[in-house]
This record gives C-alpha cells, structure tokens and sequence, in this order.
C-alpha cells in the first residue's frame, strides 16, 4: 500500500486524465452542434425551407424582431436570409477564385523560381500578411480602400444611376473581395508551398531531363501532383472566407443588399451584407429570443459549412496520403 | 584530383534550354506572371507595415496607452486605450492558462496512448474541426453556453434572473479554443519526431510511462511547445469577434468590475481589448475617432509582428520536428 502511495501518479490514471483531456476538445464541439442547432431551431421551423429564400432586407427583418418580446409569436420569426447567403457565397467566391491563382503564381515563384535571397523575404512576408488581425485589415479597408474607391473610382454617373435604391459611398463588393483576397492568399501560398516542395525533385527533374522547360515541368509534373493539396488549401481558404466577420462587417456596407450584376459597372461597388458579419452586427440585439434564434441559423450554416469544407479537404487529400506520404 | 578539378571548366556553360529565350511566349508570360505575384505580396506587406507605421508614429504618444479612455463626446477627452491594453493582456493570459494543458495533454495522449484507436481519430478530427470553426460561431456558441444559470458564477446575473454571460472570464474561456489548436499541432509534431530510443532508454531505466512522459519526453518538446502557444497568443491578440460579443458589447471601453472581491471582481466583469477597441473607434462602429483606431492597431500590429517573429525564432531552436510552413500559416493565421 505504501508503495503505492508513493507513486506520484499512477500510469493508468494518468492516460485517463489525459484522455479526458483530449475528450474534452471533441465534447466541446458536439456541445457546439447541439446548442446552436437547439436554438436555431426556432426560425427554421417557423419559416420552413423559405427561410433560405428571398424576399425583403433580412437586416429590416431582424430589426423588426427587437422588440418582439420574450415570447414572440410565430410570426415574429419572419425572416429571408437568401441576400446573406448571396453576399457571402459571392465575396468568398470571388475572393477565392482570385485568390487561388494569385497563390498558385506566388507559391510556384516561392518554391522554384525565386532567388535564396527573394525566398529568404518572402517567407516572413507571407506569415506576416497571414497574421494580421483582421480587424486591422477591415481599418485600413474602410479608411483607406473605400474613401479611395468611393472618391476616385466610382463616377458621378454610376452613383446617381442606383441612387433611387442604395448610396455607393465606396464600401462594397469590390473593396471586400480586393482585402478578403489579401487574407485568404497567404494561407494558400503556404499550404500550397508546402505540398509543392515535398514533391520529390526527381520527377520534376524527369521532365527536364525530357527537354520540357523548368516551368513546364512545374505545371505539368508538380502541380499534377498536388492537385489535390491545391484543392484542400482552397476549402480551408474559402472556409476562412466564409467565416470571416470583422473585416466584412466593417468594408462590406454593411446593408444585405444583394449586388446585381445587371446594374452594370455599379455592382462591383454595392454594398452587401455575409452571414457571418450579419451576426457580428446584430451581436446588441441578442437579447430578443427571436433575433437570437435566427443568428443562431446563420451560426449553425457557417458551422455546416465549415464542416463540409474541411471534410472536403480531408477526403480530396486521401489518395494522396495513400500514394505519397510525405505528399500531405 | 587536380586532374578531376581541371576537367570542370570554370564557368559551366548553361543548357540551351534553360535560357528564358528559348521558352514560349505564354510560358514567358506565366513565369513573369509568377514574379509577380510574388513581388505584389511583398509590395502588399512592405506597403501595409509603412503605412501603419507611419499613422502609429503619428498618433501613438505615451499619454494615449497611458489614461484610461472615458465616455465623452469632445474627441480630446475621450482618453487612450490603458484599458483595452490591459484587457488584451488579461485575455492572453487567461486563454494560454486554459489552452496549453489542453493541447498539450490531448497530443500527449494521442501520441503515447491512443487507444481506443477510433476515439483518437475523432480527437484529431475535432481539433481539426475547432481550427476551422469561425471564430463567431465559437462567439455565439461560448454566449450560449455561459447565460446558462449553471456558469452564472463566471459572470453577473442581471436584475432579472437573467446571467449576463459576459465577462472576462467568459472570453477568455471561448478564445482560449483558437489556441488549442496551434499549440495541439505543435506538441503532436514534436512527439512524433522525438527519436524512439530516448523512450526506450527512459523505458530500459526502469522509468513508468508518465515519468518517461514528464521527465523526457516534455523538455525535449519544449521549443515545441513554446511554438505553439506563441502561435495562439497571436491568435487570441488578433482576435475580435469573441471580444466583441462576450466582453460586453456596446459597453464602455473601461474595465468594469463586478462585485467586491477585487481581483475576481475585475476577471468577471466587462471591458474591452485593444481589437473591440479599434473596431468601435474605426467608422464602422460608434466612436469615429480613426487617430485612436490608428494607434492602437499600431499597437496591435506590433505585438502581432512580435510574436511572429518568437514563434519563428523559437521554432527555429528546436531540435525536433519542426513545424512546416504551411501549418505554422494556417494554425496562426488571423481568424
């Protein structure tokens, strides 16, 4: 007995401590599923499948469930998210698609073309961009970016051809998919950089041998190979861009107007409103249940999505795994 | 050996066809393209650094980080940001006390134990998970979770009966879970590069497995750590939206105690950090005072650069398993 006492720590209780510890980081995520959904509940099953339609301002919809009481009816719960979802599967779109071939280009220069001294630059550069708070991102976008587009780019014309339904004063599309591209970008060069030297040098040396140029090579033997890395690093940035609040909220225009793209030049400077800076903005109205309950829904859809994103990357990189090891 | 070195001429001439000459046009224009991109992320940083740079020295003087701020209309009396500083470092502070035993004891266990093999798959998965979990659904997930009657302990219970939910005890509870991740990470990849013989030599002097673990394995693993948790105190510094929905929303930018007891009083009452900070005084949200917005995100870079720059200091001292390019971005990249 006293032996035992005098082990500090017994090897059996120890790995069920630290499994508990471990249990807990996936008990806090079930927990996360269960709350949120619990309390979206409310608005889906009040607006049925509708929910994700148009119809309306989905701001003035939530503005007018403030003070709708602790117990409201029914038909407080009324709400369109569709202009949410709109803006926000249009900006992490559009900051995707040119973001990916931004870091394709930087991640192919970073690993085969840049000179040592470039790369010795580079690297730091790209983990500096990467780890900017956002909200620093989202200042210089609105006092810098927007005043700019708002004063030199957008013409007189322009503003007064949609005056009738919304003021371009420079905040918008095109100021939120130009800074959401400058975040999602170093998250791709890296990843990207990543895959890419862990490509064994002989097969792109192979095609060299063949007589193809070094950036054929590349192209054709390399980025072959980690195509499916390319396209992990695109969901975990493109998840990132889903999730993305501060900054939107601050460069969007903050007004869930869906930009359409019929209104000609005008569009790239309307303004929108995503799901995730929706909720960043309404953070002062939580207090009424039904306001609570539909920024639960737009929680629970940047959850699901989330999910999906990174179960995405997780299958495309399987084969991967199977065939190459050191190919993660 | 001198014959060997006078076969090789001096200068050995290139192959013709790696000469940019030789190449097609649209391969020229892909690999100036490629300069570039790199070139603009480079122009992108230098630009972004210069021009906070230039507003913080503009702005920043001692008696702004130094005075509380004060709710005023008159913009010379609304004070500086000693508060949201504060608040910055507290949340820090709290976030790493709670992460690191986390992270560090689940990669522990994932990588020594491990069994049943299907509950360490789901543990991986869900630190996965929690990486890329939006930080505002963490936000209104935590707000959930803390106005139950249970936690009201954490915070203050309104007149109502209702639990405010907000404190800094709260925040710091929810940010802490974008630190598990990088300092997960970073144990895990440590671990794993360990050499197997110090185990088995811990193992052959007749040490238990938790004092291999404690003994040898944690100090090897050091640098490992401190990688990690540098990695989530940039995390938590650059973080806003938990700040800005669990340390009271729309309230006064000072710390705002709750109860008497002095210290838990301050742990769970409101305030702000230096994130919520920027964004109220920026022209978004209520204060339009972007010389105050300009000088703490100053500030705010600042300490951001600093520990980036730890991180990769540290990480470049340790001996095993260093953490890759891609991971490091991706665990320690804004949220």
């Amino acid at each position: 007995v006293l032996e035992r006492l005098r082990q500090p720590w017994s090897d059996r209780r120890a790995e069920l401590v630290l499994g508990a510890a471990a249990c807990s980081v996936a008990g806090v995520i079930t927990l996360m599923i269960v709350f949120v959904g619990l309390r979206a509940w409310p608005t889906f099953a009040h607006n049925g499948l509708s929910w994700l339609g148009s119809g309306g301002n989905p701001e003035t919809q939530i503005g007018n469930m403030l003070h709708t009481g602790p117990h409201p009816p029914a038909a407080a719960y009324h709400l369109r998210a569709w202009p949410l979802i709109y803006g926000t599967l249009l900006t992490a779109g559009l900051a995707l698609a040119f973001g990916l071939v931004f870091a394709l280009l930087a991640a192919v220069f970073l690993v085969e073309f840049a000179p040592p001294a470039v790369r010795r630059v580079l690297t730091p550069v790209v983990r500096l961009l990467a780890g900017v708070p956002s909200v620093v991102y989202g200042l210089i976008g609105v006092l810098v970016l927007a005043p700019f587009v708002g004063n030199h780019v957008i013409s007189p014309a322009e503003k007064r051809s949609v005056e009738y339904v919304v003021q371009l004063d420079g905040t918008g599309l095109a100021v939120a998919v130009v800074v959401l591209t400058v975040m999602i970008t170093p998250i791709m060069v890296a990843l990207i950089a990543d895959a890419l030297s862990e490509v064994p040098s002989a097969w792109r040396e192979g095609a060299v041998a063949l007589g193809v140029n070094p950036l054929r090579a590349t192209m054709a033997v390399s980025l072959r190979a980690i195509r499916p890395a390319i396209v992990a690093a695109g969901a975990f940035a493109c998840a990132r861009a889903v999730g993305e609040a501060v900054m939107l909220a601050m460069v969007s225009g903050s007004d869930a107007f869906s930009p359409k793209p019929w209104d000609g030049a005008p569009f790239l400077f309307e303004p929108l409103l995503t799901l995730a800076a929706s909720i960043f903005r309404n953070a002062e109205g939580l207090g009424a249940p039904a306001v609570r309950s539909s920024v639960d829904a737009f929680a629970l859809l940047l959850l699901f999505s989330a999910f999906v994103l990174s179960l995405a990357s997780y299958l495309v990189k399987l084969p991967l795994r199977r065939h190459h090891a050191g190919l993660r | 050996m001198s014959a060997f070195q006078q076969a090789l001429p001096a200068k050995r001439p290139r192959p013709r066809r790696s000469s940019l000459r030789s190449w097609r046009w649209s391969d020229r224009i892909i690999y100036v393209l490629a300069w570039l991109s790199g070139l603009s992320l480079c122009l992108i940083a230098g630009a972004l650094v210069l021009y906070m740079l230039v507003r913080g020295l503009q702005y920043v003087s001692p008696s702004l980080i130094f005075s509380r701020p004060r709710a005023e209309v008159n913009q010379a009396q609304i004070g500086g940001f000693l508060d949201p500083l504060l608040g910055t470092l507290m949340l820090v502070v709290i976030g790493v006390v709670l992460a690191t035993p986390v992270g560090v004891a689940s990669a522990v266990w994932i990588v020594e134990y491990g069994r049943p093999r299907w509950l360490a798959r789901v543990v991986e998965s869900s630190v996965e998970i929690v990486a890329g979990t939006p930080d505002i659904v963490i936000a209104i997930f935590a707000l959930t979770l803390f106005q139950l009657g249970a936690f009201s302990f954490l915070s203050f219970t309104a007149s109502g009966g209702g639990v405010y939910g907000r404190s800094f005890l709260t925040a710091g509870a929810a940010i802490s879970l974008l630190a598990v991740p990088p300092v997960f990470l970073a144990t895990r990849d440590g671990l794993e590069a360990l050499p197997g013989h110090q185990r088995e030599g811990a193992f052959a002097l007749g040490k238990t497995r938790v004092a291999t673990i404690r003994r040898v394995l944690l100090p090897g693993i050091r640098p490992n750590i401190a990688t990690g948790v540098t990695l989530g105190m940039g995390r938590i510094i650059g973080d806003t939206a938990i700040v800005f929905l669990l340390l009271g929303v729309g309230a006064s930018e000072r710390i705002e105690p709750q109860g008497g007891v002095p210290g838990l009083g301050v742990l769970r009452g409101t305030g702000s950090t230096l994130t919520s900070y920027i964004y109220s005084n920026s022209p978004a949200g209520e204060g339009n005072a972007p010389q105050k917005a300009y000088a703490a995100a100053f500030v705010l870079l600042a300490m951001v650069l600093a520990l980036n720059a730890a991180a990769s200091f540290i990480s470049g001292r340790g001996r095993s398993g260093k953490m890759s390019f891609g991971d490091g971005v991706r665990y320690g990249a804004w949220t």
